[in-house]
């Protein structure tokens, strides 16, 4: 079918300065097994197309899910409409953009295939992890989930370029709620947004060692249940890979977006404490501090060989030794811009434009050993798991909190603490870099849930991390 | 697109078999997408999608698949029939659902408003009119929203609203700015013209000074544009029953009578005067008031026919995730003219950003404040704020800090548009509250 869809839009695409057509088809599944009743599957299949085209510099687009010959045409002549009326009152003239004109393919790197489990051994296995969970009375809720994509996206251009990429995701999650007296905590595998996410197959499952990680849950929520509230103060803090990768994304990832920079997202998802005149001279952090962007990494959530305007994708230093060196933007950004950029420029589905988004945002590891970044505090916090995130339009003022907390006194882990929380601001938080972990610390992770654009877009982005030390912050728990 | 959903649905109905029972839920919108950035367009795009789910039900199992459909009837008919028959392969394997809850009771509901929205090409002249000499960005969303629910018992339910929503930004600089909005679903210039001559007056006020703040509590006026924040974050795990159940309820000590908030605060669910459709995706008709919140007491929550089935409790029809589609908070008495006087000195918060939970036992919020807010002194505005971060408990806040909601009440629509564009709304007053606490 999709060949002949590919016909039927290089028979009906117009002759103007840029035309390109971008299918995607996903299939998905969503299983769930909470307090060990299996809920119903939820399954969907979605299909449809996004027509981008270019004409006396103005852009229009038109998303249809009708993919006959007669969808297509009319699709094109809408987007074709919207070119029109942009011509010569945009902000920048799009004919004057050279736009990739991609050729190759991409697959995921997929062992045991999730299809090679029937429906009923899937929920076999979650049963059998909602079961484990259950350890105690004093667990009132808990589910184990799996949530599988295959996506199927082809970007061809009127002038001949074609680029095919299929993708296998794979989400795992387990969470617990324990209560007594009062008092409620949760726990989960990796975050109530599904921290375990990754391309692949089966093994995506074992990497977040879903089939027995269930009583681990569980009995760390019992922990949090008699645990103190985690103490207020200025104090070091330990975090590890689960929290660092909500801190890149929302305080390294965002606010370095070039289409925020831009303006494009100010009246909804803001803008940028970073400007453009900082790039290859504002030191951002400490200088322990290496951020990549990796579309390389075969098993990473957002791992890819072209983005959405069919720019091919590569690894690149973002930020290196604590040096910012370029933004997290797309050909047209760039353009924009005239500054250097990454292939980011994309989009949730078919029925949204591709916009500048983080993809792959990763810390690269240091040399610390975990045990040794423990043994150099004094006082301080451990903290595991994002449970609560909030930053200003800027992405200056931060506040996170984590469902799980352990203090560490003179260079020794302590007892465990509940509702710990640190503020501060992303423009000086990263200078207080002090140890960055080795390899043995380092986690990839991700998350399926990154909002922002207008037309508002979820997006998969991808983070990988070692645990890191940062010094002197402002920490403090909760009331309960 | 009613007759194609009602063709669909007598497909459904004579493909079922006996012992089962089917269900399509219909979620369709032709929407105008223009994104604007600094006085010029953007992004301009136009999207056209269906997508229908498909529920199965046999022998205790249930079983869904959503597909996205072309809106042609006859290759779309032929997509259902193959629908059903994975749908059939598979629900052999799926366990039986113990909470299974049907719409065995049929209910027909049609509601239609079917407007002449304006040509896009005349808003964009009418918006970039209004950007001329200033620094405008925002989105401009129009077009008919459709939801349809069919059972094969013969029960049709149908929503259709054709609408628009412009939202825009008036930069002054950095990150200050107004922030306005123009939605309904007839178009006014003259409506328009007012807004942007408001939004222009206190961007002008922008250009003074800001004021910063020491973190410390401060005597505060919430806009209705601010509090749909907070209602939109109580909205997001206060009010649903599966949470109350299972102690995870932001409102828990609310829910448990430990607390109360102030007798001013009455808070219900207003299907009647809802965007949203009357029904929800199972096919269940929702009553036209749920009263989650009366004079500062937990009264009720919402529970959704699974849920129900769970507990053993009464339904309200409420959706899967147990959220408000159209949170009314009740008016107070403070005219909306004097909440200037009223406040005398300290915050004017016309917006808020990115709230989150900081400790949800004790219904902790944080978040920002956004665009234009303002330091007042002796009631008049005397400055523009630096943006400042909150942590405070809504027990506190709309508890014995609260001094006055306003007689007025505002509809704000939701306009998140993740996938589709939304129905939600929430109807709100302004809020004078006191000791506010500011944080960094």
């Amino acid at each position: 079918m999709d060949e002949r869809i590919e016909r039927d839009f290089l028979a009906a695409a117009p002759a103007v300065d840029f035309c390109a057509l971008r299918l995607v088809g996903e299939t998905s599944e969503q299983l769930t097994v909470r307090q060990n009743v299996a809920e119903p599957p939820r399954l969907s299949i979605d299909g449809g197309a996004m027509v981008t085209l270019i004409e006396r510099g103005g852009l229009g687009y038109a998303a249809t899910s009708d993919l006959s010959p007669a969808g297509l045409r009319d699709a094109l002549e809408r987007a074709r409409r919207y070119a029109q009326l942009g011509g010569g009152r945009s902000v920048v003239d799009y004919s004057g953009i050279a736009m990739p004109r991609p050729q190759g393919r991409y697959a995921s790197t997929v062992h045991d295939d999730i299809g090679g489990l029937s429906l009923a051994d899937r929920y076999a296995l979650l049963t059998d992890v909602s079961r484990a969970t259950k350890v105690d009375a004093r667990i009132v809720d808990w589910d184990a989930s799996l949530w599988h994509t295959r996506s199927e996206q082809r970007y061809l251009t009127a002038d001949g370029a074609r680029a095919e990429q299929h993708f296998d995701y794979l989400v795992s999650s387990i969470s617990a709620t324990a209560h007594a007296d009062g008092q409620t905590q949760s726990r989960s595998s990796a975050g109530r947004y599904n921290g375990f996410c990754q391309q692949g197959g089966l093994q995506v499952l074992d990497h977040a060692h879903f089939r027995d990680d269930g009583a681990r849950v569980a009995d760390e929520a019992l922990q949090l249940l008699a645990a103190p509230n985690c103490p207020s103060g200025r104090m070091d803090v330990l975090l590890m890979p689960d929290q660092m990768m909500l801190q890149i994304h929302e305080s390294i990832g965002h606010p370095l977006e070039l289409d925020r920079i831009l303006g494009d997202e100010r009246n909804f998802a803001g803008t940028s404490f970073v400007t453009s005149e900082m790039f290859g001279s504002y030191r951002y952090g400490s200088p322990l501090l290496d951020v990549t962007f990796d579309p390389d990494r075969a098993e990473q959530f957002a791992s890819y060989a072209f983005d959405d305007d069919g720019s091919p994708a590569q690894r690149e230093y973002i930020i290196r030794a604590g040096l910012l060196l370029r933004p997290l933007g797309g050909a047209i950004s760039q353009a924009r811009a005239g500054l250097p950029g990454v292939a980011n420029s994309r989009a949730c589905s078919w029925n949204r434009p591709p916009i500048d988004r983080m993809a792959n945002l990763n810390i690269e590891p240091g040399e610390a050993a975990l045990q040794d970044m423990i043994a150099s505090i004094e006082l301080g916090v451990m903290m595991r798991t994002n449970s609560s995130w909030s930053i200003d339009d800027s992405r200056n003022k931060f506040q996170f909190g984590c469902e799980y907390g352990r203090m560490i006194r003179d260079g020794q882990l302590a007892e465990v603490v509940k509702n710990p929380n640190y503020r501060g601001i992303s423009a000086t938080f990263w200078r207080s870099l002090a140890m960055v972990g080795d390899r043995t610390t380092f986690e990839v992770m991700g998350t399926p849930f990154c909002g922002k654009g207008e037309p508002a877009q979820v997006i998969r982005v991808g983070h990988a991390s070692p645990a890191c030390k940062f010094v002197d912050v402002d920490v403090f728990g909760g009331e309960a | 697109m009613q007759t194609y959903f009602n063709e669909l649905a007598d497909h459904m109905q004579s493909l079922t078999r006996g012992g089962e029972v089917t269900t399509a839920w219909l979620a369709a919108e032709q929407s105008d997408f223009v994104r604007f950035n600094k006085s010029a367009l953007r992004q301009a795009m136009n999207v056209r999608q269906i997508a229908v789910t498909l529920g199965l039900i046999a022998d205790g199992r249930r079983i869904e698949l959503r597909s996205s459909l072309s809106g042609d009837a006859a290759p779309d008919k032929a997509r259902l029939a193959a629908m059903f028959g994975r749908l059939r392969d598979e629900l052999p394997q799926v366990p039986p659902d113990p909470y299974l809850l049907i719409a065995s009771e049929v209910n027909a509901t049609e509601h239609r408003v079917v407007s002449t929205l304006p040509d896009p090409g005349q808003v964009i002249e009418r918006v970039l009119a209004a950007g001329k000499g200033r620094d405008l960005v925002g989105l401009y969303a129009a077009g008919p929203i459709m939801r349809g629910f069919a059972n094969s018992l013969g029960q049709r339910n149908w929503h259709e609203v054709a609408s628009f929503e412009l939202g825009w930004s008036f930069y002054h600089r950095a990150d200050k700015a107004v922030k306005s909005s123009y939605a309904g679903t007839v178009w006014n210039d003259a409506v328009f013209d007012a807004k942007v001559t408001l939004a222009a007056e206190q961007l002008a006020r922008l250009a003074e000074p800001a004021k910063s703040l020491q973190p410390g509590r401060y005597r505060a006026y919430f806009t209705p544009t601010a509090m749909n924040e907070f209602l939109g974050a109580l909205a997001w795990g206060g009010f649903g029953t599966k949470l109350q159940r299972t102690r995870q309820s932001a409102l828990m000590r609310l829910h448990d009578g430990a607390v109360t908030l102030s007798p001013a605060i009455t808070c219900f669910e207003n299907v009647a005067d809802a965007m949203a459709p009357s029904f929800q995706a199972d096919g269940f008709v929702k009553p036209p008031r749920v009263m989650l919140i009366e004079r500062g007491v937990a009264v009720d929550t919402l529970t959704s026919p699974r849920t129900a089935r769970e507990y053993g409790i009464a339904s309200n029809a409420a959706n899967a995730e147990e959220m408000p589609d159209s949170l009314e908070l009740a008016p107070g008495s403070l005219a909306m003219d004097d909440a200037l006087a009223a406040l005398d000195c300290g915050l004017y918060i016309g917006n808020l950003w990115y709230l989150n939970y900081s400790d949800r036992q004790a219904c902790r919020l944080t978040g920002m404040t956004r665009f234009a807010s303002f330091w007042v002194e002796n009631g008049r505005i005397v400055a523009p704020l630096q943006v400042m971060r909150f942590d405070d408990s809504i027990y506190r806040i709309f508890g014995a800090n609260l001094l006055a909601l306003t007689c007025e009440q505002e509809l704000v629509p939701d306009g998140d548009t993740y996938e589709a564009r939304s129905t939600r709304s929430v109807r709100t007053p302004g809020a004078l509250v006191s000791d506010f606490a500011l944080t960094l």
